[in-house]
């Protein structure tokens, strides 16, 4: 299968600084990408990029094919929805959505049925004759999304679309989006800073930082085998145990010695960071012969809504080893049940095939 | 497919699209149009100074005679006196006057804003010509002041009227930009009045105080009608300037006094720009707007100072209203409408007034298009930064020279034989022309600061859509802009109408405006009818505003339903 969207060793400097660096990837048709990343790490640059509005210095862009490197935006093809929907303000509704139509030499009455159409779709029907100050944030940026996609665009590009509006909002235009993204089949690129986001609407998630790609993959893959700390860390919550790696499969730390999936890329008596996340930490019906059991003291306990975020001290050998600390995520259920309150000693066990390694 | 070779690392050539180059060429004109009405002017201007009288090259031989003229000399060091002690009186009384206007409870505020800025629509001469009716050779008050009007007293009065609401508008704008959070922080720590006043307040309109300093000792410097009127023999720069070039025909010396005049604007001007881009934004999106409350004393004191200063202001406007009414003053005090008929005192009439009219129209349509499209070129073209750096350099040069300046060097400019476009000198284009480069900066700069604050991505959205980036000017940058356009229009229509420093130079006998009309009539000596003349003026300037106060009010409200939630 061919590739919609492929770019190839794509640089841009800014002076001195480089924003993105050789960067290649791959969308296909029809799939919905996010950038991921933290601000400054190039996600919007490479958007800008792929869009032609902020030409990169060196590299290749093909879309369908075609060689759009060096092609200024208007004769590219995409849609683009922005954080701050730039919708024009003295153009109605119906106006700003057709205003792509009415340079296309249409029949006047073929454009009004098309905006008709396209609010509609976005769940607007009778917006039309407003003008956008008269709508709320989520309405104005159903607008601008029917204007982007107004001239059937092959590439729709999203710049933290969601970013700007209530949270409550934001759950919902999330799913709207996906399920139009989905029925109109539409490639989607959207850039954001926000994981749950990118976690949710995604089929594809390119994480970045310092612009280069530190891993692409689905959500799935993400969450569970982040490639990098930095993944790790910047997506979900994650625990970090400073240690040496002892053999591929036993990392040390302090006097404890934990059980994890082999390393090969990792040197023998490398330090290295030992990672799961909170949810990942076991804590009920532990056989006896469970791997990577510790006996663990509850020092804070923070009541999140569903869960309570417990902050865990390692204790070994009756004494508590103050500089390996853990947090885990303990049921409501778990909590009434076991009787666990500051201070409580229990026994939890970090499950191997849950345990991730990276160099320090 | 050979994906897996690395590609090889080839330079990327940017297509343009037809947009991009549109807009580029529409820039290389722009600068073309500035370098010919701008920076040549100048250039020929600096270049005169190095010449004799027959134009052979003489190297520095004109400014030395200059400085080792001691009469010469000293008009540079009375303008400096002048201007130190103008700036010295009108910027405290603009800053008690705007604090009174942003910061107290004031009955009738809209009445104070409003008087303060009446001198703007007046020539710099009609101040002159009030105080020659009070204190003059045959003057009302003359008895009271002990010696003559004429010269320091009078021109430092005069300018105090003519300045005050340049100052007044920059400080308003420095006050009004206040966080009542940062008030009432100081009020919760328990500092005292005072101390709120030197900790908070000065602080705040510091750059704004630097700002009308450098603006008024500009102003005065540069100014030549009230010299003129009431200088006597009082030498100053700018009538120095005036001297050379229509009294002597001295071209080259007249130069040299121009060069010496544009250093001091032009180091104002650099002084006031560093000190600018210093100013953070005091006020950000989420400070709370200070509303004064009513406190007596301080209320009552403030409503005194502003009736005086407008008193005052309404004062010079009114003598100058009621002389030019009053038959043979001081000896016939009856009143006529003769001294409107100005075909008795000029040999254009009342054409020098539909003259100004036309010329204050041209400049405000063709100056506001010029640099409304000028300042969207400026804004939205994609890279070219070179070519966009020398765009803001020319656009900001005008403000540093003065207007009398500015006309030499069209004199010098599109006076020389052997220009291709002096079929423009002594036409009504040029003084269109003149006027609109005198005038640029502040235009490019209202346009300039209207577009920043539209949504930068409108562009990248037409884009996408493919709409040529000037359907968008024509249906969404421009209309939004429509305020700050005519603001635009207005200001070069209201400065057109009054100014005469740079025209002076200019006019041929049919093209005369009114402004020049009255300095020729105040110069043969019918003070009167020179007052009827600058009278017409302010009332079409004021009526010009006022029209657009209420089209901005009333139309535009209409036009632009969108604005409203």
């Amino acid at each position: 299968m061919t590739n919609y969207l492929e770019v190839r060793d794509l640089s841009k400097q800014f002076g001195d600084f480089t924003a993105l660096g050789n960067i290649s990837l791959d969308v296909a048709e029809g799939e919905f990408v996010c950038f991921l990343g933290p601000s400054g790490c190039g996600k919007t640059t490479l958007l800008r990029a792929i869009a032609g509005l902020d030409p990169q210095t060196s590299g290749t862009i093909r879309q369908k094919g075609r060689d759009v490197s060096g092609l200024p935006p208007a004769q590219r093809d995409f849609g683009i929805v922005f954080q701050s929907y730039a919708l024009f303000p003295n153009l109605t509704v119906a106006d700003n959505v057709g205003y792509g139509l009415v340079s296309r030499r249409q029949a006047r009455g073929a454009i009004a049925r098309r905006v008709e159409e396209l609010l509609a779709m976005v769940g607007l029907p009778d917006s039309g004759p407003k003008y956008p100050a008269q709508l709320s944030g989520g309405q104005q940026q159903r607008v601008a999304l029917a204007r982007a996609l107004a001239t059937s665009p092959g590439l729709l590009l999203l710049d933290e679309p969601l970013s700007a509006l209530d949270a409550r909002v934001r759950l919902r235009l999330r799913h709207e989006i996906k399920t139009l993204q989905r029925r109109l089949g539409v490639t989607t690129i959207m850039v954001t800073h926000d994981q749950e986001e990118a976690l949710t609407m995604a089929d594809r998630i390119v994480v970045m930082n310092h612009g280069a790609i530190e891993q692409v993959g689905s959500p799935q893959e993400i969450y569970r085998r982040p490639a990098t700390a930095f993944v790790a860390d910047f997506v979900g919550s994650m625990n970090f145990l400073a240690g040496t790696l002892e053999t591929p499969e036993r990392v040390k730390i302090g006097g404890l010695a934990f059980a994890c999936p082999a390393q090969d890329g990792l040197a023998i008596g490398s330090k290295v960071r030992l990672s799961i996340r909170p949810e990942d930490v076991r804590v009920r019906d532990l056989p006896a012969d469970v791997a990577n059991r510790v006996a663990v003291e509850v020092a804070e306990l923070d009541f999140v809504g569903a869960f309570c975020r417990a902050a865990l001290t390692v204790r070994t050998d009756g004494d508590v080893a103050p500089d390996v600390a853990l947090v885990a995520d303990f049921s409501s259920n778990l909590i009434r049940d076991l009787g666990v309150d500051i201070g409580s000693r229990l026994d939890v066990a970090l499950p191997p095939d849950r345990v991730r390694v990276y160099a320090a | 497919m050979s994906l897996a070779a690395p590609t090889p690392k080839i330079a990327l050539r940017i297509n343009l699209s037809r947009d991009d180059l549109l807009m580029r060429v529409g820039l290389v004109a722009l600068v073309g149009v500035l370098l010919l009405i701008v920076a040549l002017p100048l250039w020929a201007l600096l270049a005169k100074g190095f010449e004799d009288r027959d134009g052979h090259y003489v190297g520095l031989a004109n400014y030395v005679s200059y400085f080792s003229t001691p009469a010469l000399f000293n008009s540079a060091l009375n303008s400096f006196h002048v201007a130190a002690v103008c700036t010295a009186i009108v910027v405290p009384a603009a800053f008690l006057y705007a604090y009174a206007l942003t910061r107290t409870v004031l009955p009738g505020k809209w009445l104070f804003q409003g008087i303060s800025l009446i001198p703007i629509f007046a020539p710099s001469l009609l101040p002159g010509l009030a105080l020659v009716y009070l204190f003059g050779n045959q003057g009302f008050f003359k008895a009271m002041i002990g010696g003559s009007i004429y010269g320091f007293d009078g021109i430092v009065i005069a300018q105090v009227f003519y300045c005050f609401p340049h100052a007044t508008m920059i400080m308003v704008t420095a006050l009004a930009t206040a966080d009542a959070r940062l008030y009432e922080a100081a009020d919760a720590l328990g500092a005292s009045k005072i101390r709120v006043f030197f900790t908070v307040t000065l602080p705040g309109a510091k750059y704004g105080l630097i700002s009308a300093a450098l603006v008024v000792f500009t102003l005065v410097i540069t100014d030549f009608g009230i010299a003129k009127v009431i200088g006597g023999n009082f030498n100053v720069l700018a009538t120095d300037v005036y001297k050379q070039v229509i009294g002597q025909q001295n071209f080259s010396m007249g130069a040299v006094v121009g060069m010496v005049l544009l250093a001091p604007a032009a180091l104002a001007f650099l002084v006031d720009r560093l000190v600018q881009r210093k100013q953070v934004a005091l006020l950000t999106a989420r400070a709370v707007p200070l509303i004064p409350k009513p406190k007596f004393g301080r209320d009552l004191f403030f409503t005194a100072f502003c009736t005086l200063v407008s008193a005052g202001i309404l004062a010079i406007l009114g003598m100058a209203a009621w002389g030019s009414l009053i038959k043979y003053w001081p000896y016939n005090l009856s009143l006529t409408l003769g001294n409107y008929e100005f075909a008795n005192f000029d040999a254009n009439g009342w054409e020098s007034y539909f003259n100004s009219l036309r010329m204050a129209a041209g400049t405000a349509i063709a100056g506001t298009a010029l640099m409304f499209v000028g300042a969207w070129l400026n804004e939205k073209t994609r890279g070219f930064g070179a070519i966009r750096g020398i765009v803001q350099l020319l656009a900001f040069l005008p403000m540093a020279v003065p207007g009398i300046v500015l006309g030499l060097g069209y004199i010098f400019f599109f006076n020389a034989p052997n220009n291709p476009l002096n079929f423009l000198y002594a036409t009504m284009a040029i003084l269109v022309i003149n006027t609109v480069a005198h005038f640029y900066t502040v235009g490019h700069l209202t346009a300039t600061t209207a577009l920043k604050q539209i949504d930068p991505e409108f562009e990248s959205v037409s884009a996408s859509l493919k709409v040529p980036i000037w359907k968008t000017f024509g249906r969404v940058t421009a209309p939004i802009c429509l305020p700050a356009i005519l603001d635009i229009a207005i200001y070069l229509f209201v400065n057109a109408m009054t100014t005469v420093s740079s025209v002076i130079f200019l006019y041929a006998p049919d093209t005369k405006l009114a402004s020049v009309a009255a300095v020729n009539i105040e110069e043969a000596g019918t003070t009167a009818a020179a007052a009827a003349l600058c009278l017409v003026i302010v009332v079409t300037s004021a009526t010009v505003k006022a029209l657009h106060l209420m089209a901005d009010r009333f139309l535009l409200g209409r036009l632009q339903a969108w604005r409203r939630r």
